[in-house]
């Protein structure tokens, strides 16, 4: 039984970060992405290699920013003592 | 929303979604996900040029997140990831020769299906009953405390431990998997053979590098789902700049399906804390599953699925 209110306090924490991260990547798609898109497309167009390069450069900046985003988040919420 | 690079018109929600539940698998199991990406991409109206290289690099984005949490967790061995790109990268090659070779003399979207059937209804058989076998060995634990999810065990320990007495030069040791010396061309040609069937049938082939670390290698499950994708962050990064390069990634969507994956991700990694890893080779059963009968659908139905 003891488990029970650390389960508890998981999915209480993963509610949370849900919400945070939703309004984080709501924001993301219309600042980021609708001003990157006709850049991007451009890109692709012009010059392949450049593309090939910015493509690959995006994902892994992206990746890490994440995991340091969803990192974070967590470690607030634990903080706070989120249930 | 509107995606100019490859043409199509999908709603975002759908690919974080997507990206959500392939992002679960492949931080719990370490698998990339193409067998469900693929299928999930061109049933949207993605073209399959396209399909291939965005879930490519879809696969780096997620695999950075899922790996970077294994390393957090000790379950990733650098030195035998390394090791393995070596590996990976020749076989990826070889079997991209063979389908080369395929094109020309066969039909080769037929023996690509059937291989890739065969493949995976043999691993789900195989793991399903060697970790049953495993489960049922196992004495239960007297107390919750006493539970040390980290340590393997396996019905078929014998054939890793018979692998590693295999002297060829040079030796290495791998503490981190707690593998005291192995031959460095054993794990090359582990590592060749999952490249193989990755340029083969497509996709990073974690279903086959993943049990092949555990059984043929040694390697503790965790170890090895932290350790492969670890590996695929950087075959992946090569697979996406080649298929960049040739106009068949459409970074925009990998980008969103990613912000799914992300969070996904760290979900599957943590999750894997609390599984013995007879428990997580049990629950990969069905994966492999999954993408024979997607398949099959194809095969029945017509629909082109590369």
């Amino acid at each position: 039984m003891a488990g029970r209110p650390q389960k508890t306090a998981s999915i209480g924490s993963f509610l949370v970060e849900l919400i945070v991260y939703a309004v984080f990547v709501f924001a993301y798609f219309f600042l980021v992405l609708h001003f990157l898109g006709g850049w991007v497309k451009h890109l692709f167009d012009a010059n392949r290699t450049l593309y090939a390069v910015v493509a690959l450069g995006l994902i892994i900046t992206q990746g890490v920013a994440l995991e340091a985003l969803t990192t974070a988040l967590l470690r607030l919420i634990r903080r706070l003592g989120v249930r | 929303m509107n995606f100019l690079i490859s043409g199509t018109h999908i709603s975002p929600v759908y690919l974080i979604v997507v990206g959500f539940i392939i992002g679960i698998c492949g931080g719990f199991f370490g698998v990339g996900g193409s067998f469900l990406a693929g299928p999930a991409l061109f049933a949207v109206g993605v073209p399959m040029n396209f399909v291939v290289g965005t879930d490519l690099a879809h696969i780096v984005g997620k695999s950075i997140v899922a790996a970077k949490r294994h390393r957090v967790l000790g379950n990733v061995d650098i030195k035998l990831g390394l090791i393995m790109v070596i590996g990976t990268i020749a076989g990826v090659e070889t079997g991209a020769q063979i389908i080369q070779q395929l094109k020309r003399r066969a039909n080769v979207d037929f023996v690509v299906a059937i291989a890739f059937i065969i493949v995976l209804v043999s691993i789900s058989a195989f793991i399903g009953w060697e970790s049953w076998q495993t489960m049922k060995m196992r004495k239960p634990p007297k107390s919750s405390s006493s539970k040390k999810p980290k340590q393997d065990a396996s019905a078929i320990a014998y054939v890793a431990k018979n692998i590693q007495r295999f002297q060829l030069p040079p030796m290495i040791s791998l503490p981190n998997s707690g593998i005291k010396e192995i031959s460095l061309w054993t794990i090359i040609v582990v590592a060749y053979v999952g490249g193989v069937f990755s340029g083969f049938l497509g996709g990073g082939a974690g279903y086959i590098r993943m049990p092949a670390m555990v059984y043929l290698l040694g390697v503790p499950t965790h170890v090895a789902v932290g350790t492969d994708l670890f590996e695929v962050v950087i075959s992946a990064s090569y697979g996406t700049f080649t298929h960049a390069l040739k106009g068949n990634v459409d970074i925009l969507i990998a980008l969103v399906m990613h912000t799914g994956a992300a969070i996904g991700a760290q979900i599957g990694a943590t999750l894997t804390q609390y599984f013995h890893g007879a428990r997580i080779r049990l629950l990969f059963v069905p994966l492999p599953l999954i993408g024979a009968g997607l398949i099959i659908y194809t095969l029945l139905t017509g629909h082109a699925m590369k």
